[in-house]
């Protein structure tokens, strides 16, 4: 056995070493496999900046009651009366001013993207001054909170990044008002960042709301008195409401985009890497057939045909993994921290992200080279193993 | 042509290699081939919009609701040849997963104006006659296995009947479109069923589609109805169809642009290697070409001979994989029909074919004009 080891190190060693004599198609292979890993890092990138925004977002304590069958947000109205009826209702957390819950409006502005100067949905919120206490990570890095029953706005970092006009101090003039920023806000980069908040009782009359409204976001008093909070609405005959947990709710609304980026990123890694796993075997039948030689003399002299198939496995593996070190580099340099925004098209409106390239996903791009290169060595190998060793040698 | 069979013996040289050099073309032009879909469908269609129709929407955002007076008034400025109106329906079928567009239109007024969703006379009539009727679009019927004559409940999720949730419809046609890219997808229904049965009461719609006599004088007309509205509670924004539809493209942002640049960087890699090995089998039979020199083939021969072998590779392969990679996308698109438009552009089927002659010449020349360049002593010596 140890001897099997010292032949197969003794192998893989000459190999490595002969790799220079073998440059040009090793580092085709390698860019091969760098382009596939690039690719494959970059759009699952986008998908889990997205994650990032929409599925990380809201705590579990936190609940959103909308009418019911309505789904959205956007297409949901409930009456003042069953606002009060929810805020109200057991399980809600009271703090120093009340019940911790806030009754919002949910609409769309449109606002020139700064990109393309191309106008985008912007989802403009009205809310509650409880709305700090529900949604904690909320805090205020320039300017101040609005002035209740004033026309102004406080905007989300992403979303003043990304939009036209959303700087602190800049006017907007929607429909019949003029709305001034008079703040940013952070959250720690989840949903609300790509929002702009006002105050609900302003937004109300400049969306032709009436006294309605559309949701009810909720703190709970804990994660576990969501199921009777839940019941309790649900039972009420003076409701007719749906009742989701935030972070259902968030995950829900972004499963189709999310869809979309995973379903086609899936099909488009998987055909290059098929592409690449071809062009590394091309490349390590190229090195077997030029080591013929070689090969058939250690076989000679006694070594091992597994310690051959070894060594050949070796050299396509670790090509394989420059690639995809060099891919997950490429990767990380090109795209990482870009940030942009897309339309989540189950709530009509723009959600601004980054892209984020975490170690696990280097990790994952780094093993699926590995396997490509794992893969592409695999015929070759077999080759190389049964090589006939005496025609082998009369080919000289 | 006599030469073939040598041209035929050198691909079968090393059978393996061949093999794969010629799976990884049919690879690439795979993925070309996605690659123009997808950022077909990233466009939304833009390339099927008309010239001659205009999109009138409220100016702050689309999700606000215009007077339905306004239709006589937009009809009445010069220029404008035919109005009518969709509302977003926004139901849910069976499970919100089911997404697909409802729109309460205009019958008549609709169909006259998107003379590309092509409908049966007959179902027209029946349609027309019938308040509860929908015609649906061929993709979504064959989604749903739906056929004219049943009967489709939609949860209302924005609009609500007086009395439950539920609204239901008969499907009285469905319509094909007239090109590739009209969006098949819709389910269009009457305006009046919305407006009567729902609990908010009628006077407003969601948008306007009107036409104008001169597509030249699209965007001067869009101006005039714009200032008509100025200053009213209800602000319009008028754009072409065509502009309106790459707005909402855009709003898609960076990421089909995105997607596209990293597949051609792709494509790209995966044809550099591919040109390299092809390459590669030309300088490892240095020798043979010398022999064939020897023999009295001239230079141009010998080039002809090795541009020969790779353009037969890359036509056999591109062939391969741009048949391959339309008959998956006529399968429809990856995410279960949510992008309407999901197909290969005839001139993105033209220009992958153009890109398989460029691969076999580029791939080749090089190595074709360094077997030229030989001397036959010196690649004899070589051995």
């Amino acid at each position: 056995m140890l001897r099997w080891f010292q032949q197969t190190a003794t192998i893989i060693g000459l190999s490595l070493r002969s790799l220079p004599q073998r440059a040009g198609p090793s580092i085709v292979a390698v860019i091969g496999i760098t382009g596939v890993v690039v690719t494959f890092v970059a759009v699952l990138s986008i998908a889990e900046g997205f994650n990032a925004v929409m599925v990380n977002a809201g705590s579990p304590d936190t609940a959103i009651v909308m009418r019911g069958g309505s789904n959205a947000e956007l297409n949901s109205a409930l009456a003042l009366e069953s606002t009060r009826l929810i805020s109200e209702a057991p399980g809600v957390r009271r703090g120093d001013n009340g019940p911790q819950a806030s009754a919002e409006l949910f609409v769309i502005v449109n606002i020139p993207k700064k990109s393309t100067g191309t106008d985008a949905n912007v989802p403009l919120r009205g809310i509650q001054s409880a709305a700090f206490e529900v949604r904690q990570e909320v805090h205020i890095v320039e300017g101040r909170r609005f002035t209740a029953g004033t026309n102004e706005i406080i905007v989300g970092r992403a979303a003043s990044n990304q939009f036209a006009g959303l700087e602190l101090g800049q006017a907007n003039r929607w429909g019949e008002n003029t709305w001034t920023v008079v703040g940013i806000f952070e959250a720690d980069g989840t949903i609300s960042e790509s929002e702009i908040w006002c105050d609900a009782a302003v937004l109300q009359p400049a969306y032709r709301r009436g006294s309605t409204f559309q949701s009810v976001m909720a703190k709970l008093d804990s994660p576990e008195t969501f199921q009777s909070f839940k019941d309790a609405l649900t039972a009420d005959p003076r409701l007719d409401v749906q009742v989701e947990r935030e972070t259902d709710y968030y995950s829900s609304q972004s499963s189709q985009v999310r869809g979309i980026i995973t379903g086609i990123g899936t099909v488009i890694a998987a055909l290059m890497g098929v592409g690449a796993v071809f062009g590394a075997i091309n490349t390590m039948y190229n090195a077997v057939a030029t080591r013929t030689r070689e090969i058939a003399t250690l076989r000679a002299l006694g070594f091992s045909g597994s310690s051959v198939v070894v060594s050949v496995l070796v050299e396509s593996a670790l090509l394989a993994v420059i690639g995809g070190v060099i891919g997950g580099g490429v990767a990380y340099a090109a795209f990482h921290g870009y940030q942009t925004a897309t339309m989540n098209f189950q709530t009509f409106s723009q959600v601004a992200f980054t892209f984020t390239v975490t170690p696990a996903l280097l990790l994952q791009g780094a093993t699926y080279a590995l396997a490509m290169g794992l893969l592409g060595g695999f015929f070759p190998a077999i080759r190389a193993a049964r090589l006939p060793i005496v025609t082998a040698l009369r080919d000289l | 042509m006599k030469y073939l069979p040598l041209v035929w013996s050198s691909l079968f040289r090393r059978k393996i290699r061949t093999l794969f050099t010629l799976l990884s073309i049919v690879i690439a032009f795979v993925l070309f081939n996605y690659l123009s879909a997808v950022s077909v469908a990233f466009s939304m269609g833009v390339e099927v919009a008309g010239s001659d129709r205009l999109m009138l929407i409220h100016k702050v955002s689309f999700i606000q609701l215009l007077p339905e007076s306004y239709q006589t008034r937009i009809l009445a400025v010069d220029g404008v040849d035919h109005v009518t109106h969709a509302t977003w329906f926004g139901g849910v079928y069976q499970d919100p997963r089911n997404f697909f567009a409802q729109f309460a239109v205009e019958p008549e007024g609709y169909l006259e104006l998107y003379p590309e969703f092509m409908l049966p006379d007959d179902a027209k009539e029946r349609w027309y006659r019938n308040r509860t009727g929908a015609v649906v679009g061929r993709t979504l019927a064959d989604r749903f296995d739906w056929e004219v004559g049943d009967r489709i409940p939609l949860q209302g999720t924005i609009w609500r009947t007086e009395s439950g949730d539920t609204w239901e419809f008969t499907i009285d046609g469905i319509y094909d479109g007239a090109e590739q890219g009209t969006d098949t997808t819709q389910f269009l229904f009457h305006y009046d069923y919305l407006a009567e049965a729902n609990s908010q009461g009628r006077g407003f719609v969601g948008w306007y589609h009107l036409r104008v006599d001169d597509p030249s004088r699209a965007v001067q007309i869009g101006e005039t109805i714009d200032r008509q509205f100025a200053n009213s509670p209800y602000e319009t924004k008028t754009s072409t169809e065509q502009a309106f539809v790459q707005a909402f493209a855009s709003q898609i942002g960076d990421i089909g642009t995105m997607m596209t640049a990293i597949m051609i960087a792709v494509l790209f890699t995966i044809l550099l290697v591919t040109a390299n090995t092809m390459g590669q089998s030309v300088r490892e039979r240095t020798s043979e070409l010398a022999v064939l020199k020897t023999l009295g083939f001239t230079d141009g021969g010998v080039l002809s001979l090795v541009l020969v072998e790779s353009i037969l590779i890359a036509v056999v392969g591109g062939t391969i994989g741009l048949g391959l990679s339309w008959m998956i996308i006529q399968q429809g698109d990856p995410t279960g029909g949510f992008l309407p438009a999901f197909f290969v552009p005839p001139e993105d089927l033209v220009l992958g074919a153009g890109l398989t002659l460029f691969l076999g010449v580029a791939s080749g020349v090089l190595p074709g004009v360094q077997a030229v360049r030989l001397k036959i002593v010196d690649a004899l010596r070589r051995t």
